[in-house]
């Protein structure tokens, strides 16, 4: 076999793109102050999964605004409700996105807000009842343009 | 953040309902992060608390960071067992609050 034929350099060309998107992937690992916010926010309690539904687009197009939708299941009583909500954001040069404040009056532990994300990361939520146990649920979210301009 | 806040929600409810509220107000929400055409950064100002109380009394909070994009929507529930205000309050960074108030009914 002497010079490359065209079937072989394009082989050649896809190895390489391979090559270089991996790297990229590795580079969304958490590198913010995620982990302690939310140990800020749990006490160095463990949270358990589950009751929490994270409605969040799987590729968000912009992310300078990301739908994100929140339901927390629970009776929302005066004896039994969601307290506080935080939302972290792992890729984002700061991880903190907001916390949610609810009360037995807000009938549902439900709410919509829109976040920016500056990458392709996770959007990690924890909830703390009024009985001081404490849920978390997690999501990816696929970005394609950054949302925190620079 | 001159414009007056957009805020929806029923006019009337039963008693025990559960109602939607949706809000946005105007604002650039500056994450402090982006750098101006001389690469120097732009100050951080946002809204960085938003809180909404019917009666008097606490219904929905929040805390923002500079992760909430820009015109921040805050949609959430209230339950009506009367008939009442609801006033809402956003906090900027510069201290400035704006206001607003809605008036619920109760449904025969």
């Amino acid at each position: 076999m002497g010079a490359i034929n065209r079937r072989q350099a394009f082989l050649l060309g896809g190895g390489f793109v391979a090559l270089t998107v991996l790297p990229m992937a590795a580079n969304a690992e958490p590198s913010n102050d995620a982990a302690e916010l939310i140990k800020k926010f749990t006490g160095g309690k463990e949270a358990a999964k589950g009751k929490i539904t994270l409605d969040l687009p799987e590729i968000a197009e912009n992310g300078n605004t990301v739908p994100l939708a929140l339901t927390v299941e629970s009776p929302m009583t005066a004896e039994n409700y969601v307290k506080e909500v935080l939302f972290v954001a792992d890729g984002n040069p700061n991880a903190g996105v907001a916390t949610l404040m609810f009360t037995p009056m807000s009938g549902k532990a439900e709410a919509s807000i829109r976040i920016r994300l500056a990458q392709t990361q996770n959007v990690i939520a924890v909830a703390k009842m009024s009985d001081g146990s404490l849920f978390t649920e997690r999501k990816t979210v696929k970005v394609t343009i950054g949302g925190c301009g620079g | 953040m001159a414009d007056k806040p957009r805020i929806k929600l029923p006019k009337e409810a039963k008693k025990g309902e559960i109602i939607q509220i949706k809000t946005l107000v105007s604002h650039l929400m500056e994450s402090g992060q982006r750098k101006d055409a001389q690469g120097k950064p732009i100050p951080r100002k946002i809204i960085n608390k938003f809180a909404c109380e019917f009666n008097g009394k606490p219904v929905f909070s929040c805390t923002l960071e500079p992760a909430i994009s820009a015109n921040p929507y805050i949609q959430f529930d209230a339950r009506i067992d009367e008939e009442g205000t609801f006033k809402f309050a956003w906090t900027d960074d510069d201290g400035s609050v704006v206001t607003a108030e809605e008036k619920i009914a109760l449904k025969a």
